[in-house]
């Protein structure tokens, strides 16, 4: 028996019953397509995740001015530090000398204030820092121009605007650049405005902002309070962590006090990152294991159906081992028939995956996964061929004078 | 007895059973089906096998079909051993020595007439051309030509059987084995198939019928009868060489009468 002549045996058992062998094919196309639409959410999820976090910049180091859970300042020894950031940790972490992988550092204030334009109120985030802070949180001004260091010195009342706040507070098609808002009683002139960047995480709105020298925000809007956070950019994502250490040694030794009990948290943004992936592509397995199961459970339907087959067809196989077939020809018959039924059900499943993953999700874009396709391909087959066995070697199994008898 | 050393110079038997016993084993029970058998059929002879259900005639079946092995004694199919056959030897010998008709003619239900007949040359090398070919030509001995396209549903069970006569001999087997061939059909279709049988043993064919019913074993050469696993009659009626007899309806019913009656 050829090939072609099993292929074509396969073919007529299949079309014996096309509702049952579609239920069949359906229940597999069911479990591939799910493979290949929820990796691809996994997928496309973690891809979400990664990018939000590189906008955050993934080369930065934050440093908070509260202390990690538990740990104060030091308060052994003759003197009591108050651990606060201050220009003198900024001009410390400068010095390259002791901080080689530290690109730059920007202090930042940050307060929350309402700001005001004519009779439009829009209560923002006011960050007051230096002009490295846009570098490295990846700001563009998109119109405009952007703060100097001559502003920061000159303590020049300037601010660059992030387009929620533009369109909150101006009419669409007026020009913001050169007005002057009030943020609670000062008064700043709009220089720029900052391209959009999106959300971060989910929660804030980088958008909500409105950046200004450090220095005219502390004499106009906080006050010479210490920095909130001091943000660090590292010379490349490869030396940061590097960086993060430079940093805590540089903060311990302007503390008076060891790394350990350093009342800062130093944030290293790269460990956010690999963090998220980590979570992300533990996501990602567990949905493509809760389709794994859905495709094993159509496995277990062809096996179902060829089991079906086998019996309704037992008089068959009886006349066919009559007529001189070979236990090996009716194991290959009814394989190729369990084969065939998977190979249709897993193309149809492919088909259907690639249009379910071109679909939002949940706020998801899906991102085909490549190796989705053979893969859930791969198993659809190894499943026909793992469930088909046992049917086929039933069959193959008869004997033709009980198969004969069989009503 | 019927086993007699071949003449020298005699063509090779198609069948030689020497004391074959076939016994079962019924849970605790053994049940002995066949209690030494001997037998030979020579080629172009055309053997009715009779007895009642329980004789040991559908064993006798099994057996010669190489569907099942004999406990004791020795066959020979064609000169082949067929004891010493493992399962896949055996599946070659049936699809290479033997053409089966069966009572329940046994056509696959939802396959043409031709692809039933072409369905043993699966098994073989033949290719796809060829066995059209083939199946064509057998289906026209047979008489339906032109109905090789029809599902078995689409046709009259004298038809049926002839489809299972065209695959029967589509294989040119040294045997064709008919078992109850007209068990399923009325008098009239059973005696177009009877002639069909006939004709195909003019052509030279060795045909063993297993029947229960005179009229039909009366279109046999020589008939054999089984009791409780023996054989207690083989009556030659036309020699191998001649020509089948015909039986016309009159005289196989009184066939049947003076063999029921002294029976």
């Amino acid at each position: 028996m050829t090939g072609l002549d099993t292929l074509r045996s396969a073919w007529h058992g299949i079309n014996a019953n096309l509702l049952r062998s579609g239920l069949t094919v359906l229940g597999l196309m069911i479990g591939v397509s799910a493979v290949i639409i929820l990796l691809a959410v996994g997928t496309g999820s973690s891809a979400a995740v990664a990018s939000r976090i590189n906008a955050l910049g993934t080369n930065t180091i934050t440093v908070l001015s509260t202390g990690r859970f538990g740990r104060g300042p030091s308060t052994g020894g003759t003197q009591v530090r108050t651990a606060n950031l201050t220009t003198q940790s900024v001009q410390a972490i400068e010095q390259h000398s002791q901080a080689p992988d530290v690109a730059s550092v920007s202090p930042v204030v940050t307060t929350s204030e309402t700001a005001t334009y004519g009779s439009a109120s829009y209560s923002t985030s006011v960050t007051g820092t230096t002009p490295d802070y846009l570098a490295a949180q990846d700001y563009t001004v998109s119109a405009g121009s952007t703060i100097t260091q001559a502003d920061v010195t000159s303590r020049k009342r300037v601010a660059l605007i992030g387009q929620t706040v533009a369109s909150n507070l101006f009419s669409t098609g007026q020009n913001a650049l050169g007005q002057t808002i009030r943020l609670g009683s000062a008064s700043f002139e709009i220089i720029g405005v900052l391209a959009a960047k999106g959300s971060s995480g989910g929660s804030t709105n980088q958008d909500s902002v409105v950046i200004a020298p450090y220095t005219a925000v502390q004499d106009e809007l906080t006050g010479y309070a210490p920095f909130t956070e001091l943000l660090v950019q590292a010379k490349s994502t490869a030396s940061l962590n590097s960086a993060a250490t430079e940093v805590e040694n540089i903060l311990a030794a302007e503390t008076d006090t060891t790394v350990a009990n350093l009342p800062f948290s130093v944030i290293n943004e790269g460990t956010l990152l690999t963090t998220a992936q980590s979570t992300s592509s533990t996501f990602t397995t567990l949905l493509g294991a809760v389709a794994a199961i859905s495709l094993l459970v159509g496995g277990i339907g062809v096996m179902n159906i060829m089991l079906v087959n086998v019996t309704e067809r037992t008089r068959e196989i009886g006349i066919r081992k009559a007529v001189g077939a070979p236990k090996s020809a009716i194991l290959a018959q009814f394989l190729a028939e369990a084969v065939l039924l998977s190979l249709i059900g897993g193309g149809g499943g492919v088909l259907f995956g690639l249009i379910g993953t071109r679909f939002k999700i949940e706020g998801v874009t899906p991102v085909l996964a490549g190796y989705s396709i053979p893969l859930a391909f791969g198993i659809a087959i190894c499943v026909g061929v793992f469930f088909g066995l046992y049917p086929a070697n039933r069959a193959a199994s008869l004997r033709p004078i009980d198969a004969l008898r069989y009503e | 007895m019927s086993h007699a050393a071949v003449p020298a110079g005699a063509a090779r038997p198609v069948i030689l059973l020497r004391r074959v016993v076939k016994s079962y084993r019924m849970g605790d029970v053994e049940v002995v089906a066949l209690r030494g058998v001997s037998l030979t059929v020579e080629p172009g002879d055309f053997v009715a096998i009779m007895g009642a259900s329980g004789s040991g005639k559908s064993t006798m079946m099994n057996i010669l079909g190489c569907l099942d092995v004999p406990s004791k004694g020795q066959f020979y199919l064609d000169g082949v051993d067929v004891r010493t056959l493992d399962e896949a030897a055996l599946s070659h010998v049936r699809n290479r020595k033997i053409g089966f008709v069966f009572q329940s003619f046994n056509l696959i239900p939802r396959a043409t007439a031709r692809w039933n007949v072409e369905l043993p040359m699966l098994y073989m090398n033949v290719s796809a051309g060829e066995r059209r070919r083939r199946a064509e030509a057998a289906l026209e001995l047979v008489g339906l030509a032109d109905r090789g396209r029809h599902l078995p549903n689409e046709l009259s069970g004298g038809q049926q059987q002839r489809v299972a006569l065209a695959r029967a001999i589509v294989t040119n087997p040294p045997l064709v084995l008919a078992d109850e061939p007209t068990g399923n059909l009325d008098t009239a279709t059973s005696r177009e198939v009877m002639e069909m049988f006939s004709e195909l043993n003019r052509l030279g064919r060795t045909v063993i019928l297993i029947t229960h019913e005179y009229d039909i074993a009366a279109y046999a050469k020589r008939v054999v009868r089984l009791r409780d696993g023996l054989i207690i009659d083989d009556r030659r009626e036309v020699a191998v060489d001649a020509p089948p007899p015909q039986p016309s309806a009159v005289t196989a019913e009184e066939h049947m009468f003076s063999q029921g009656v002294s029976a």
